[in-house]
């Protein structure tokens, strides 16, 4: 059954390009989700719908790869993305503490969003920064010895930051990623 | 001006950059060019616990090294030193005829993997040319049949540095031997081991190095075609090994007719998707192949039928990078390094409570006390070295009363923790060991692809009584319990995975059984960690009154009037400790044991 697609910005040729652009090499699955993931962000169901006609690959072959591997997300995310190491060191250093402050300050649970779409929240393995742990990611910046009130003010800032805006004109996504 | 050719270089590895270094460079860019001189971006040099590290080389090639250097400090490097000839003793962490606190932390190294990196621009190959690159490959491919090149590496020893230790010739040998006419050389770069970040140093500080060993081991098996399987989480690494690749190919190291030898190799990347069971060498390849990571029965080994079922070598980055070395200096002086049964130098990551950490490189056989106390300048805390903990979620904690273990692949199995890839996550006596056994649990619990019952289930169970355990709930029972899980999951599971992800439990019991009793008897957690079995207070003598952690407090837990000390509410804590943090006066405790036992 084919779903009413949403994305914007022709999606589906978009998608026909990755696939065509690895189509020549074998066990190119990942690497096309992978492609999809970075232009839209996410991986839609009806992208998967979509590969599986060009590909013929199983649309539930697909949907089990998509969700074996933490990479890949089904859902698109919030406008900041931040990401708390919990490796080993990071863990150590007291990682949950940090975790748990920026749950309470951005509004989202690890895995999720807030419902004002700010804050996605993550709990990631090793970003391999020990010797700076606690680490946490902001928008692909990374911040290194994190203790729960530089977390808070983290957060702060990203919300002062948005409140700014908004007053201002209305902006694109941070993260460049086509608007849903 | 005393316009003196300087040279100056920037360590902008992922730590560096996580460390500022970025803003350092550009803060400094401007003003060296007006001198004529350009900094060189140079990667990883592993003294992670000083970036951002700026070198200073003078004309006649004595070395500089500033450490903690923001934008501020770089500047003032430039100023004085480069400007005015005169170091700046205050930022320097090394200089030769210069006695620092931290010249320990290399002079007990023997860096022969790690030699460049922090010196060349791992974004060019003629930085890497300089320093005798790709000798190794020429002479392997110009001088040497592929067996005599298997053969040197038997004699040098070499044993797989992802962990299990298994001797690199010998799987070269078994690939070479195979049937088949398309082979693969499979580089292993999904360092997944939390707290492990060796690979990625290397990959992204010198990409050459790996490459020159993969297309040396790809001449000695008789493999054509390469694949280097990163993780996504090292997009430094994977930028700066494109660059690699393409610059290698574009001077004839590789692609076809390899320095007019008539060998072709060409190498691809697979980025991996966030699978720790990845690591494991046939789930490794089900991904490079476009499937779901889980491991494949063996035999058939994958020398014999690996990827797409044709014959294949798998490496560790370490290891390969380790081939040029051996190339280059010959057998007989690498296996002088190490010990009888583990040759060479093994790289570290040196991290946790240390005061140095970073990337070490030593000859294996130094014992674990040298390693955190002659290099890593012990613990950072000031309080007692409780363990280390080596191999990751795979490997065990050894406490440290077994400082004295020489650190090698049978010695450390003796004890019951393994090699791992290398990460060294060092504890102080404030780190629960029930607490490390639960998180190791709860990540290979989640890491478990599913495949086997023992692991699947097993590392679930095993995990509940640890949080039982940890949140009060436990008896002494769960401890018995525990280990005969450990056990069966051991015996139970096909891959190294489950195998050894008991071994965390295993040797918390054996050697911290104490904490773990504390933990189910009294309903405490000695080392104060574990949520459940801990509680704030705030002194009354200390407090000022200045409502700082009230304010501070997420769930409103705190209350106190103006000028009177403040309460905290044990019903609405939640334990996150920010209060702790916010406190300039330090007058709130950390306590274990219910509230209401404790005020007896």
């Amino acid at each position: 059954m084919r779903k009413e697609t949403n994305l914007a910005v022709n999606p589906l040729a978009a998608v026909d390009a990755i696939v065509r652009r690895h189509n020549i090499n074998a066990g190119a699955t990942i690497p096309i989700l992978q492609d999809i993931q970075n232009t839209f962000g996410f991986v839609a169901p009806e992208v998967l719908t979509r590969i599986s006609d060009l590909t013929g690959i199983s649309e539930s072959e697909l949907y089990s790869i998509v969700t074996f591997y933490a990479q890949f997300r089904l859902q698109p995310m919030g406008k900041n993305i931040i990401s708390v190491c919990h490796g080993t060191a990071c863990h150590l250093a007291g990682a949950d503490k940090v975790t748990e402050t920026i749950q309470y300050a951005a509004g989202a649970k690890p895995g999720e969003t807030s419902e004002d779409g700010l804050f996605t929240l993550e709990k990631v393995a090793c970003l391999g920064c020990c010797s700076l742990a606690p680490v946490v990611n902001v928008n692909d910046e990374t911040h290194g010895r994190v203790t729960p009130d530089k977390a808070q003010a983290l957060v702060k800032a990203l919300r002062d930051a948005e409140q700014k805006e908004n007053s201002g004109s209305k902006g694109e996504s941070r993260n460049g990623q086509p608007a849903v | 001006m005393g316009n003196q050719p300087y040279k100056v270089r920037v360590g902008m590895g992922t730590c560096g950059i996580a460390a500022g270094a970025s803003k350092t460079y550009d803060a400094i860019l401007p003003i060296l060019q007006e001198q004529g001189i350009e900094p060189i971006k140079t990667g990883c040099m592993g003294m992670c616990y000083k970036e951002p590290l700026v070198e200073v080389i003078s004309a006649d090639g004595k070395s500089y090294l500033y450490g903690n250097v923001g934008p501020k400090e770089a500047e003032t490097i430039v100023r004085e030193h480069i400007l005015g000839n005169n170091p700046v003793k205050e930022l320097l962490v090394l200089a030769e005829e210069e006695e620092t606190e931290h010249a320990p932390f290399i002079e007990k190294q023997h860096r022969v993997l790690l030699e460049h990196l922090g010196r060349i621009n791992p974004e060019s190959i003629d930085s890497y040319l300089e320093v005798g690159g790709y000798e190794a490959t020429k002479k392997a491919i110009g001088t040497m049949t592929p067996e005599e090149v298997i053969a040197e590496i038997e004699a040098s020893g070499l044993r797989g540095r992802g962990g299990a230790g298994f001797p690199t010739y010998l799987k070269w040998k078994l690939t070479r031997e195979a049937k088949g006419k398309q082979k693969y050389i499979v580089c292993n770069a999904d360092e997944g081991d939390p707290g492990a970040f060796m690979d990625r140093s290397i990959l992204e500080s010198n990409p050459h190095g790996v490459l020159e060993g993969m297309i040396i081991a790809g001449y000695a098996i008789g493999a054509t075609e390469g694949y280097i399987y990163c993780r996504a989480e090292y997009p430094l690494a994977i930028r700066n090994l494109k660059k690699a690749i393409a610059e290698a190919t574009a001077r004839g190291f590789m692609g076809e007719n390899i320095l007019g030898s008539g060998f072709n190799f060409t190498v691809q990347i697979r980025e991996g998707a966030g699978a720790f069971v990845c690591g494991e060498e046939t789930a490794l390849l089900m991904s490079i192949e476009g499937k779901r990571g889980m491991p494949r029965f063996r035999p058939p080994f994958p020398a014999e039928k690996g990827l797409f079922a044709r014959p294949t070598c798998i490496n560790n980055v370490e290891t390969l990078a380790n081939i040029p070395c051996i190339i280059a200096r010959g057998a007989e002086a690498y296996s002088t390094l190490g010990t009888e049964n583990s040759k060479g130098t093994k790289v570290f990551a040196l991290a946790g409570k240390i005061k140095r950490g970073g990337l070490v490189e030593v000859p294996m056989g130094l014992t674990i006390n040298e390693i955190v106390f002659d290099i890593g300048g012990g613990i950072s805390t000031g309080k007692a070295f409780k363990a280390v903990q080596t191999g990751g979620p795979s490997g065990g904690c050894i406490p440290a009363a077994l400082g004295d273990t020489p650190v090698d692949y049978d010695s450390l199995k003796a004890i019951g923790a393994i090699m791992g890839s290398g990460g060294m996550l060092i504890m102080d006596e404030e780190t629960c060991m029930v607490d490390v056994a639960r998180f190791f649990l709860s990540f290979t619990c989640e890491e478990s692809c599913g495949k086997c019952t023992f692991c699947r289930a097993g590392t679930r169970k095993m995990l509940e009584i640890l949080e039982d355990i940890t949140e009060g709930r436990g008896t002494e029972a769960d401890i018995e319990k525990l280990e005969q899980l450990a056990h069966q999951v051991k015996a139970g599971s096909m891959c190294g995975l489950g195998q050894t992800a008991p071994n965390p439990i295993l040797t918390t019991i054996k050697y911290f059984r104490d904490e773990y009793l504390a933990h189910v008897r009294e309903k405490r957690c000695p080392a104060k960690q574990c949520k459940a079995l801990i509680y704030y207070e705030i002194d009354p003598e200390k407090c000022v009154a200045c409502g700082l952690c009230r304010r501070n407090c997420p769930v409103d837990a705190i209350s106190g009037a103006k000028k009177t000390p403040h309460v905290i509410d044990q019903e609405k804590c939640i334990r996150c400790g920010l209060c702790v943090t916010s406190c300039k006066f330090d007058s709130i405790e950390v306590k274990s044991g219910k509230p209401e036992t404790a005020v007896q």
